[in-house]
This record gives structure tokens, C-alpha cells and sequence, in this order.
């Protein structure tokens, strides 16, 4: 009797490795240097390359496994220097991991991978053609100063200036010789470091010579003809364990890890959210038996503790789900790469912040809008090499991805240096399109907040860039939804910057208690506006139905909490209540509660999971006194309540009579 | 000498201070702070070697460039001015280009 291999749970592992490994065969790509390409880099795609065939050979994805094999084959040429890189060959091999990617997705979801456009990239990568390695003309030189180097007005830096004049110039630093920082002998005013310098140049080694003769004395020189680079680097690997990534800023340390099933996460994230929320009715019954001080003291103690502690293990199990954001930002660079190409524009790509880790869930639903914003910077920001040229710009664009964590909350940036939105032609597309009337005087911020409006679509629709149908609503509106906020700020002819803030995680917030009746809600903390006393004065009713508020300089559709949720509200009066002004993405709107409480996080339990979805509720959560607390879904509220704010999609764009 | 080079540099858009020797010299590093000292060896009352030792005495001068002006077959006297702290040298006789050229390397 065969053992009945269940395999399918290795497929899982194996999909899940196979994207992994694509992932690095690109970045990796995407680093090669055409011309001389660093072993290293070759190395690591073609490990990548192989694992993925092999397992796939293993698991009986047979067109996977041979489509492979010829991209194997061709990096192991590239490997044994046979091949020359090409930025034709790199093309080739990038379209083969789209490739391959395509027919892992077609694997995983059980369909048949169109043969016709697998065979396609098969046959380019079959008929590239083979460019000898070029011999690198140049010299590799190792440059160990003395420690006083400096001390005689000597810099490094500018002897490598000097270089950089001869031709293209590697370097790669030698930090064996430093010595900690907290160590006796360290003195600053030392030179520790050395440096590996691979000058592509034809350039004579007088030359070079020439250059160091001022430091002959103070440094250990070794001028080499180059071609035994990897033999070097090597040596320097035996001789030291630190990696030498410094010049591509670290690929960060490996660190042992295991795969669990997300499912197994969820149910512990979900057993410590009931914990918080045992604690803090425990917290609380103790709290009530405050005034028998003798008994409650030493439990007092006890029980801050616990809470200490639920905190620190509902952080912790909130960790779990987080990932780095490194996973959405690596896409980046090709994105913006494939877009010039065919944009034809020059544009390079910086991102920091790579390591900040976000919940899982946020960052799987922030790659799609994060990716617009990106096309939408290249396609409409960033301008030509010519016109960039004519406006004194260097030619090439920089478009600036950051993202770095803030109390809790993750803020990610993007910023372009190109064209910036060109408030003229905003206002013109957006009277054509009814969204304001021809008369209304707007500020720059308002002019900018147009392009958030549905219905609003940017001015050309380019190619298949960014005129995808996707709207710059869509991306607020997602951004919304996962409780998040988008702002812009533009200046014409400097460029654009983006700001994005997210809950770190969808499991907690921030909430403001608010009563309605007898009933509590709570309302995200990130939604809210501003909290007021209604005045009379300041309420109308258009067309006798709905009810407005004037709020600052514009009318706020005003939205009783107890009609919306059915609960019947203990006012006489409604200026007895408190208006809660909140941003639902779209527009603000008040909201009409009769008292406002307390601020507090909670544990959000979804409806859906365990009664069903409820459309204008986030969802429930637990509070310390054992109350059943709704959250409010405030853009599901407002989507739920349309009958009410139909009349004023454009709302917050109203004119002051 | 000292004409000529003050002149090249002037007219390249930097400024210039010059001294006699190396005494007036160290007196006006002591008093003001330059990018770059350019020294001739042979001078009366302080030899550019002892005026490069007193300056790399002075803190904010410790990185500064020195270069030294010699002739191009002294290669003793490069050496001399490398162990008194020089910067590296300018050697004699020199066109106004490659004077130039050597400045902007230490800049």
C-alpha cells in the first residue's frame, strides 16, 4: 500500500518559495551592471533560477521546470563569463521571470498557462544572441592607508575623485582594521578603513600612480590589471566574515524563521484580543471595589500587572502578522524601470524605510494604491528629458519612496521632483466634469483636493500607464477603508509629495466612546475632524429632507447616529448633543451623538466572523464594564446612508452663499 | 614665484593671502582659517618645513592641505615636506593650468 502523500500542502510551500526566489532573481536583475557584472549578483539569480526549477521538476510542474532549465543555462553561461550582459539580455531575462511568474500563478490556481505566449519569451531568450565578455579593461587597486593618512591633509575621498575622472570607478571598503568604537585605541582623527577599487579605465598606470604619489608613503598600494575581481573578493571573504554590502546598502541579516499557517496566527491574535478584553473586565471589577482598600490593595497590584503583561503579549502577537514593507516597496523599482522605458522619460528611485513592518492585511491592500501612486508619478510627474532640460531640472526624475512608523501609526511618503499638478488645468477639468460651478474661488488646497473626487480623471489618459480607469478616488478610498488618510501637497514646476498614514494594524485603534441613547459607539479617532456644540443657527434643511450643517466655511450633511442604527436617542433638544465632524475620504460629514466619552484602544472583533457583516459597523468590540461596544464603519455609514448624502457628493466643495 | 601663483589663483576666482616668509605666514593662520597653504621651502626667517610642523601643531589645521613648491628633482626635499606634515607638492617651474589643476585636486 502507497503512503497517500497529501501534496498539495507543499505546493503551498513550494508556490510561496518560487515567489520568493522570482523576487530575488529581479531585485537581482535589477542590480546587474551591464558591462561588468558583479559575481556575487550573477550568482544569486542563477541559485534562485535553479532551486525553482528543481522544485519544480519535484512537484510535477514539468513546462515550469524545462522553461527553467533554459534560464538556467543562459546564467550559468553569464556565470562562467561564456556570456557578456547585455541590457538586451537583462530585457530577456526580466520578461522571463514575468514569465514565470505567470505560469506559477496558472500552476497555483489549477489553469492551463497559454502555451503560445510561454513559447514567446522561450524563443527570446533561445535567440539571444551571445556577447563575449568583454574583457574588463582596468585596474584593481587596493588602497590601505596608514592610519595618519589624514593627518596630512589627505582624503581618500579625493583621491577617488581623481579616479572617477579616469573612468568608472567600484569601490568597496575594507573595514577589517576598524576597531570597535567604544575600544581604547579608537581615535577619530584615524583613517581605519581600506578600499577595493575597480577603475574601469584604459587609462596607464602611471596615471593611477600619479594620483597616490602624494600618499606613497602613508598607504599599502597594490595596482593590479583587473580580471581577478571575484579572486579578490574572495580573499578578502576569507580574511574577514563581514559581508561587503556596504555599497548597496545591506541585504540585511538572514534570520532564522519558520512558516506558519496565517490561519494559526489569527487564532492567537484572537485569543489574546479576548484576553485584553478579560483583563480589563477584571480591571475594572476591581476598580469597582475600590473602597474595601484592605482586600483590593495586593489584587490591585496583581491586576496591573496582568495588564502590563496582556499588553506586552498583544503587541507581540500583533508582530507576528507584521511584515516589512520591503515585500511591496521591492516591486517598485521595476515598476518605475519598465515605466521610463516606455514612457521614454529617466527617472531613479530611492526608498528608505524598507525594514518598517505593517500588519499583514495593510500592506497586502496598500501595493495596489501604493503602485498608482508610483505610475502616476512617472506618467504625469515627471516630465520628459526635455522638458525637464528646458526647466533647468537635471534630466533624469527622482521619485522618493520613504516609510517610517509614528506613534501607531505607519507613514509612507512619496515624493517626486516633476511637474507638480497644474492648478489651471485642475479647475478647468473639473467645471467640464461638474464638480464645481464655474464661479467658486478655491484655495491651492482645495484645487488640489479635486483629484480626489470621484469623477474626477487626470487630465491625458496615457497609454496603458495610468489610464487603467483606476482614480485617484479609488486609491483614497481604499486607503480610507483600511482607516488610513492620503494628503497631498503640490507645487507646479517642483513637484508632488504624498503623504499616507495607516493603522499599524486592522486588530486594534484608537476609538472615541460616544453614547447614543443607551447605546455606546465608538468612532476611529483617525476619522474624526473636530467634536462641537451644535448652534441652531448654523442648521438647515435642503429640499426639506436632509439636514445640513455650516461648518467652518463649508455644509456638512449632518447624520443622526439613532435613525442610521435604529436606536432611540435620549435628546429633547438637538443642541443639546455634540456633533462629531468626520472625514469619510470622500467628504466630511457630522455625526449626531448625545454625549461624547471617553478615548480608548480597542480590540476590534469582526461581525463578520462571528455573527455576519453589518454595513455601516466595523465591527464590536468588548469594553471593561463587559458592554458590547459598535464600532463605526465610517465610510460604510456613509456608502450605507446614501439616500441622505446623494445630494452632496461634491459636498465639501459647496460655495458660501 | 609668489606673484605669479597669486596671480593664477586670483584670477581662477579664489582668495589669496600672501605672506613674506614663514613667520608672517604662521601668524596669519593663527588668526584666520584658509581651505589650502601652498609653502615654498626656501624662505628667510622660517623654512616652509618648520612653518608646515608649527602649523600641523595648530587644531584647525591638522587636515588642512600644504603643498609645498619644489623643483622637480629634489625628490628629498618632497620627502622632507611629506614628513613635516606636507599635503603633497607643486613642482617647479609650473604653467598656470597645472597649477591650477593641482589646487583643484586638494579642493
Amino acid at each position: 500500500m502507497a503512503v497517500n502523500l497529501d501534496l498539495s500542502q507543499f505546493h503551498e510551500i513550494f508556490f510561496e518559495e518560487s515567489r520568493e526566489g522570482l523576487e530575488a532573481m529581479e531585485s537581482g536583475l535589477l542590480n546587474l551592471d551591464v558591462g561588468v557584472p558583479d559575481p556575487e549578483v550573477v550568482n544569486t539569480v542563477f541559485r534562485a533560477a535553479h532551486s525553482i526549477k528543481g522544485a519544480a521538476g519535484t512537484f510535477g510542474f514539468t513546462n515550469i521546470s524545462q522553461f527553467t532549465h533554459v534560464l538556467e543555462s543562459i546564467l550559468d553561461d553569464v556565470r562562467s563569463r561564456k556570456r557578456g550582459v547585455t541590457q538586451e539580455l537583462v530585457d530577456v531575462l526580466l520578461q522571463s521571470v514575468d514569465g514565470l511568474r505567470y505560469m506559477l500563478d496558472c500552476a497555483k490556481s489549477g489553469a492551463q498557462a497559454d502555451e503560445d505566449r510561454v513559447a514567446a519569451i522561450l524563443e527570446k531568450l533561445q535567440n539571444l544572441p551571445v556577447e563575449q565578455q568583454p574583457r574588463p579593461a582596468g585596474w584593481l587597486i587596493r588602497f590601505s592607508p596608514k592610519p595618519h593618512l589624514l593627518q596630512a591633509g589627505n582624503d581618500p575621498y579625493r583621491l577617488f575623485r581623481e579616479l572617477k575622472a579616469l573612468g568608472n570607478l567600484l569601490i568597496t571598503p575594507d573595514l577589517s582594521r576598524l576597531p570597535g568604537i567604544d575600544e581604547k585605541e579608537f581615535d577619530p582623527e584615524n583613517c581605519y578603513l581600506g578600499w577595493d577599487l575597480l577603475l574601469q579605465s584604459d587609462a596607464g598606470i602611471e596615471q593611477i600612480r600619479e594620483i597616490f604619489a602624494w600618499v606613497e608613503g602613508d598607504c599599502d598600494l597594490d595596482i593590479n590589471l583587473s580580471g581577478e575581481r571575484r579572486q579578490m573578493v574572495e580573499r578578502r571573504r576569507r580574511r574577514d566574515d563581514e559581508p561587503a554590502e556596504l555599497e548597496t546598502g545591506g541585504k540585511g541579516q538572514e534570520q532564522a524563521s519558520i512558516r506558519v499557517n496565517i490561519d494559526k496566527i489569527d487564532t492567537l491574535i484572537n485569543l489574546v484580543g479576548e484576553l485584553v478584553i478579560s483583563q480589563s473586565i477584571l480591571s475594572h471589577a476591581v476598580t469597582e471595589h475600590d473602597h474595601d482598600h484592605d482586600r483590593t490593595g495586593r489584587l490591585k497590584e496583581i491586576v496591573e500587572l496582568l495588564e502590563k503583561n496582556t499588553w506586552g503579549l498583544q503587541e507581540q502577537a500583533m508582530r507576528i502578522r507584521m511584515q516589512s514593507i520591503d515585500i511591496t516597496f521591492q516591486r517598485l523599482p521595476r515598476l518605475v524601470r519598465d515605466l521610463c522605458r516606455s514612457l521614454d522619460k529617466q527617472a531613479e528611485l530611492e526608498i528608505s524605510g524598507g525594514s518598517t513592518e505593517v500588519d499583514k492585511t495593510v500592506l497586502e491592500k496598500i501595493t495596489d494604491p501604493l503602485v498608482h501612486l508610483i505610475r502616476n508619478a512617472v506618467d504625469h510627474g515627471i516630465e520628459t528629458p526635455g522638458e525637464r532640460k528646458a526647466a533647468g531640472k537635471p534630466e533624469s526624475g527622482l521619485i522618493e519612496v520613504s516609510a517610517f512608523q509614528e506613534g501607531g501609526k505607519i507613514i509612507i511618503k512619496i515624493k517626486d521632483d516633476g511637474a507638480g499638478l497644474d492648478p489651471g488645468k485642475i479647475l478647468v477639468k473639473a467645471r467640464e466634469n461638474g464638480l464645481i460651478s464655474d464661479t467658486e474661488e478655491l484655495s491651492m488646497g482645495q484645487i488640489h483636493d479635486l483629484i480626489f473626487l470621484p469623477g474626477f480623471s487626470t487630465a491625458t489618459k496615457v497609454s496603458d500607464v495610468s489610464g487603467r480607469g483606476v482614480g485617484m478616488d479609488v486609491v483614497k478610498r481604499n486607503i480610507n477603508d483600511l482607516g488610513g488618510s492620503i494628503e497631498l501637497v503640490s507645487e507646479q514646476g517642483k513637484g508632488s509629495a504624498f503623504t499616507i498614514k495607516l493603522p499599524l494594524t486592522l486588530a486594534i485603534m484608537d476609538g472615541q466612546l460616544i453614547r447614543v441613547g443607551k447605546e455606546i459607539l465608538i468612532v476611529p479617532v483617525l476619522a474624526i475632524v473636530e467634536s462641537t456644540q451644535i448652534r441652531k443657527q448654523l442648521l438647515s434643511a435642503v429640499a426639506g429632507k436632509t439636514e445640513v450643517y455650516r461648518f467652518r466655511d463649508e455644509y456638512i450633511p449632518l447624520l443622526r447616529l439613532d435613525k442610521a442604527y435604529g436606536i432611540s436617542s435620549e435628546l429633547k433638544d438637538i443642541t443639546d448633543g455634540l456633533l462629531i465632524v468626520v472625514d469619510t475620504g470622500q467628504q466630511r460629514v457630522g455625526l449626531l451623538a448625545d454625549e461624547i466619552l471617553s478615548q480608548q484602544q480597542v480590540v476590534i472583533k469582526s461581525l463578520e466572523a462571528n455573527f455576519q457583516q453589518v454595513p455601516g459597523l466595523a465591527g464590536a468590540t468588548v469594553l471593561g464594564d463587559g458592554t458590547v461596544a459598535m464600532i463605526i464603519d465610517v465610510p460604510g455609514l456613509m456608502r450605507h446612508c446614501k439616500g441622505i448624502t446623494a445630494a452632496h457628493t461634491a459636498g465639501n466643495a459647496a460655495p458660501l452663499p | 614665484m609668489r606673484e605669479m601663483v597669486s596671480f593664477t589663483l586670483k584670477g581662477a576666482g579664489y582668495e589669496v593671502f600672501n605672506a613674506t616668509d614663514g613667520v608672517e605666514a604662521l601668524a596669519f593662520a593663527r588668526a584666520n582659517d584658509v581651505d589650502l597653504v601652498i609653502t615654498d621651502i626656501n624662505m628667510p626667517n622660517m623654512d616652509g618645513f618648520t612653518l608646515i610642523k608649527e602649523l600641523r601643531k595648530l587644531p584647525s589645521y591638522k587636515f588642512t592641505p600644504i603643498l609645498t613648491l619644489t623643483t622637480e628633482d629634489s625628490s628629498e626635499k618632497k620627502n622632507m615636506g611629506k614628513v613635516a606634515g606636507a599635503t603633497g607638492w607643486i613642482v617647479k617651474p609650473f604653467d598656470p593650468d597645472s597649477l591650477l589643476q593641482t589646487v583643484r585636486r586638494v579642493l
